[in-house]
């Protein structure tokens, strides 16, 4: 009923939006003051756009798993439908080739394709509005030079009404603010710059942001986490101690995990393998710097992880300890030790390991079940691997063993329901 | 005191040996930089070293030759092969790394786990063993041997052996190649010779291959076949 009432809702907003005209949805002060960039150099202004094109990680969606890079065709499954992201190679028919400068800075900045029409916010533009006219036009320049492939695009499959593109001017009118990112002038010029990467480019919000009802990135949960919509993965709170927060780590311990996706403290896995794998482990140390400086400063917000699932008896509780602590000395502590202190970076502490005592238990359940390789990279070429468990321990023993998990070495994390694995089970892990 | 302990277990976990597959062989400080450290993870379903069981689904991996393996491996990653949590497991590892996790499987040689008892009928398995040596020339179905080793443990660099393996594996190959979700590069031979092939062919295949006790000494051909029934692309490099 709500989602009714809400489409209602959005649906006067988007007819009231077209009817007053561009004004009401395009608040846009940066257009006159982004001028096209005039690059003295094309070559370098190309290199300079592979380079960005890596930051923003545009191949994760834009290729396939082994299909031709940028030609599009991947699927993002969203609550509201399937996605399927476009060929951005300079492919004249079906690809960007016969794009201008100015209708891809258009899609970064406004969110819209080169007709005007709106285009869906699964292309993160809430994000990429922030870049500048100068990146986004060696984005573009680069594109340009990609090799064409002749790949028609998929079209989405939405369910109604979330089809009728227009009805986002609404959607827009409530959730999206075009423009540039702007310098915090009490910030040193390392902070602003990490702060542009991690809020622009990098898009980190979309997935380390709990969306609304609506599919958008609110501002005041900014990076505070949030449930990948259908991927169900989980990615945490980068400024709530209770979370993943990294107020209390220390500068090079996340750079570290940005750039070859072990550290100290924790390895990358999940939709961070594959962003690190992409995308970080190609930037330069210095913007990997400015990023962790950036990410390093979020204010941390200090709440207590909510228990999502029942928890059960003292009795039974002991009962279930006991079990976790019996499966953790046979599958477990050669690797991550008896005390949860794990032999980093090959093997991760569990101990104070805050992916793991979250509120949402999702991410070790997935961990135990299906294991997971970090990311080969320049820093770590040949990562350790972590076995699958889920064809050898039932949902009560990888419930065991994770409530284990979560409970010993002064970890603070809930009991998890066998119910919660099995539903884990038959998520699509691929 | 645990490595002392340790020691006691070692006798032990050599008895136990599939009991102690899925952990390193010991609880030391420092992590071994071996590849076989590296790789633990592939021996929670394809059994310490690779040598997998006789009574499941998982495939042996170990002895098989290198570039097969690799080409499964980069198949997987790369979405050419389905098995979803291979696919997972291998989404971000590069090229490098995964000719360095094939040429180890395929360096290591564990015994060899008995058969299952046989449950197919004495004509089936005649029929199995016929396609294997002969082959049918009337359905222009050549035999297994002449491209995958005289012994059917596979010809060096690219062709897999066919003993040693469960018979459920061997159906959902077979079973994969039918409906064209598991391919190689073209020219597909596997692809041609499963289209020739009735569902009863197939299972007196797998029935007989998987009744085979297969010598320890068993390994792939290493002197290439000089000429192949069919075309292959999946022996060519990169396949």
């Amino acid at each position: 009923m709500k989602r009714v009432a809400l489409a209602i809702l959005l649906s006067i907003i988007a007819i009231a939006a077209l009817f007053f005209g561009k004004q009401f949805i395009d608040h846009d002060a940066d257009d006159q003051a982004q001028q096209p960039a005039t690059p003295l150099d094309l070559s370098l202004q190309r290199t300079r756009g592979a380079y960005l094109a890596r930051a923003g990680d545009c191949m994760a969606c834009h290729t396939v798993r082994g299909g031709k890079a940028y030609a599009g065709g991947r699927a993002i499954a969203t609550p509201f439908g399937t996605l399927y992201a476009p060929n951005i190679t300079a492919d004249k028919e079906t690809g960007l080739g016969q794009w201008s400068a100015a209708d891809f800075w258009r899609a970064l900045h406004d969110g819209k394709a080169r007709d005007g029409s709106f285009l869906y916010p699964a292309f993160p533009y809430p994000n990429y509005t922030k870049i500048t006219r100068g990146d986004a036009d060696a984005l573009f320049a680069y594109l340009q030079t990609v090799t064409p492939v002749h790949q028609a695009n998929t079209p989405h499959a939405l369910r109604f009404p979330y089809n009728y593109r227009f009805l986002l001017a609404g959607w827009r009118a409530l959730y999206f603010t075009p423009g540039v990112y702007r310098n915090e002038p009490l910030q040193a010029p390392e902070w602003n710059r990490g702060a542009y990467l991690v809020e622009g480019l990098g898009h980190c919000s979309a997935c380390h942001t709990t969306r609304n009802i609506w599919g958008a990135t609110v501002h005041k949960s900014e990076l505070g986490g949030g449930l990948i919509d259908v991927m169900n993965w989980y990615a945490p709170a980068l400024n709530a101690d209770a979370e993943a927060g990294l107020g209390d780590w220390q500068l090079q311990q996340l750079t570290a995990l940005l750039k070859t996706g072990a550290s100290p403290r924790g390895t990358v896995f999940g939709p961070m393998a594959e962003v690190v794998g992409q995308s970080l482990q190609y930037l330069q140390d210095d913007d990997i710097h400015t990023m962790a400086v950036y990410l390093t400063a979020q204010p941390q917000k200090a709440s207590a992880p909510a228990l999502t699932s029942l928890q059960p008896d003292a009795a039974k509780g002991q009962r279930i300890l006991q079990l976790g602590s019996k499966l953790y000395e046979n599958h477990c502590a050669d690797c991550h030790r008896a005390d949860g202190s794990g032999m980093p970076p090959a093997y991760p502490p569990l101990s104070g390991n805050r992916a793991l005592t979250m509120a949402s238990a999702v991410n070790p359940i997935r961990m135990v079940l299906n294991g997971g390789f970090p990311p080969s990279t320049n820093g770590n070429p040949r990562p350790y691997g972590m076995p699958p468990f889920g064809q050898m321990l039932n949902d009560q023993e990888v419930a065991a063993v994770v409530s284990y998990i979560r409970q010993s070495w002064g970890n603070r994390g809930g009991f998890v329901a066998p119910q919660e694995v099995n539903r884990y089970r038959s998520v699509p892990v691929d | 005191m645990a490595v002392i302990m340790f020691r006691h277990l070692l006798p032990l976990c050599a008895i136990l040996a599939s009991l102690c597959a899925v952990t390193p062989a010991h609880a030391a400080d420092t992590v071994a930089d071996t590849i076989a450290q590296r790789v633990i993870a592939c021996t929670a379903c394809h059994g310490k070293e690779g040598a997998a069981s006789s009574d499941g689904f998982y495939p042996r991996i170990a002895g098989k030759p290198q570039d097969y393996l690799f080409n499964q491996l980069s198949n997987f990653r790369d979405g050419h092969r389905q098995y979803p949590l291979m696919s997972y497991l291998l989404s971000n590892l590069s090229d490098a790394y995964l000719h360095e996790i094939a040429n180890y499987f395929s360096e290591q040689h564990p015994p060899y786990p008995a058969p299952q008892p046989v449950t197919a009928t004495t004509a089936t398995l005649a029929r199995g063993r016929a396609l294997v040596w002969q082959g049918d020339a009337d359905k222009q179905v050549p035999a297994c041997i002449a491209c995958h080793g005289q012994n059917l443990a596979g010809v060096a660099p690219a062709i897999p052996g066919l003993i040693g393996l469960p018979r459920d594996y061997i159906n959902a190959q077979f079973g994969a190649w039918k409906n064209g979700v598991r391919k190689a590069r073209a020219p597909d031979c596997m692809a041609q010779i499963t289209a020739r092939l009735s569902l009863a062919d197939i299972n007196a295949v797998s029935s007989w291959l998987a009744a085979q006790t297969v010598p320890d000494a068993a390994r792939p051909a290493t002197v290439g076949i000089l000429k192949l029934p069919l075309s292959c692309g999946s022996i060519m490099p990169g396949g």
